[in-house]
């Protein structure tokens, strides 16, 4: 038996320090603008780690919370995500406001974002640097493992609230399990 | 042993794990002298019992050594000479002879086939469904086995295969194996999406839950 199992089983075992979590992310994103030298391609790659991450979450919070059922409409897509899934994983809540006309576009608001908490952006990568990225990934894997198609996009970052626009795109159908159709 | 099996069917309808309570058996031996009193018959290039069950050797069951010789196939070598086991079995010169019979087993390969046949079934059961939005197959009960069937909403199959007389807490069993897998083989940064899961933890964890879910059962009952 390792060192790991005789931890107590519980939820209490499976947090960490919020500042950890915060510093990781934080050095993650300077050392890949080392890497990169281009904010864009940071963005990309950021998203590209989220979208993976969002792969493999989704089905934990779907274990975990077995009274989320299978969402029908943007509105229930919105409330797990901002009163669930960010909650779980980031430890806030988000508001979901400015719904688009035809309710297939949503913004959520978080506040305070985690992520964010000490970063100052230097002006000269405020333009383009998208320093939550990681999160918009996520949201659009893990969605995907549901089988819906989202676009996300950050409409505001580090300096002001982080707004996250996310827009439905279609269902994917040829990913759809028997008995969960529309 | 309440629970017999546990299968992991991925998206695509492939078995990506399967966790089987049989021990290893070693197999039942006996000595016959001539004529053989149990009815033998060549079924899928294996000796099999077809008639005549007795002292612990039932239907189905497969010869697999004569004279602790190991039986290959249908065939046997016996002194340097290659027998088929049915002739071996059939001349009275050769006896009396010590027959060894192993239960039925199924081979990963016949596991991988019968889960992909699930699969259909359970697309075409949720189909055929005469109201809609009909879950597919959730238990599957025989004289034998019940099989509980759980699907995630990603589409991941779940399968339990127990005791006939398997009673209701199987939901809640299905919906910790998805919790394990979900830790155990998801969280694990070096497990593939998709493809068959081998990682030691998950085992350990799969059997552990099995064994406080038999525990349990039998305090209840």
């Amino acid at each position: 038996m390792s060192k790991q199992t005789k931890l107590p089983i519980g939820i209490d075992s499976k947090k960490i320090s919020g500042e950890l979590f915060t510093l990781t992310y934080g050095a993650l994103v300077a050392e890949l603008l080392r890497d990169l030298e281009s904010p864009a391609e940071v963005n990309r790659q950021l998203d590209k780690m989220g979208y993976n991450i969002g792969l493999r979450i989704a089905d934990d919070l779907l274990a975990k919370n077995a009274q989320i059922g299978r969402c029908t409409d943007m509105h229930q897509v919105a409330d797990v995500l901002a009163k669930v899934a960010l909650r779980t994983y980031l430890g806030v809540s988000a508001q979901v406001t400015a719904w688009s006309a035809a309710n297939d576009e949503f913004s959520l608001l978080i506040e305070p974002n985690p992520l964010t908490e000490f970063v100052e952006v230097p002006p000269e990568l405020a333009q383009e640097l998208r320093y939550s990225q990681m999160i918009c990934g996520a949201i659009r894997g893990a969605l995907q493992m549901l089988h819906i198609e989202v676009q996300t996009v950050i409409v505001s970052d580090v300096n002001q609230n982080t707004e996250i626009r996310v827009k439905f795109i279609r269902i994917l159908q040829e990913s759809v399990p028997p008995g969960e159709e529309y | 042993m309440s629970i017999y099996q546990v299968f992991v069917i991925n998206r695509a309808g492939s078995l990506i794990y399967d966790w089987d309570g049989k021990e290893d058996s070693v197999g039942v031996e006996k000595t016959f002298s001539y004529p053989l009193d149990i009815v033998l018959d060549v079924l899928d290039q294996k000796v099999t019992v077809v008639f005549g069950e007795r002292d612990g050797i039932f239907l189905r069951y497969t010869v697999c050594a004569i004279n602790g010789i190991s039986v290959q196939g249908s065939q046997v070598v016996i002194n340097g000479r290659e027998w088929s086991v049915m002739d071996y079995l059939s001349d009275e010169a050769n006896f009396p002879v010590i027959v060894r019979f192993m239960p039925p087993t199924i081979s990963t390969n016949e596991k991988i086939i019968l889960s992909s046949t699930f699969h259909s079934l359970f697309t075409i059961a949720a189909q055929l469904s005469p109201i809609p939005r009909s879950s597919g197959i959730e238990v599957l009960t025989t004289t034998q086995f019940k099989l509980h069937c759980f699907q995630s909403t990603s589409g991941v199959k779940f399968v339990v295969v127990g005791v006939a007389g398997m009673s209701g807490a199987v939901e809640g069993l299905l919906r910790r194996i998805y919790e394990l897998y979900a830790d155990y083989a998801l969280k694990n940064p070096f497990y593939s999406m998709d493809m068959p899961i081998r990682c030691q933890r998950f085992d350990d964890a799969i059997k552990n839950l099995i064994e406080k879910h038999d525990k349990h059962n039998m305090v209840t009952v």
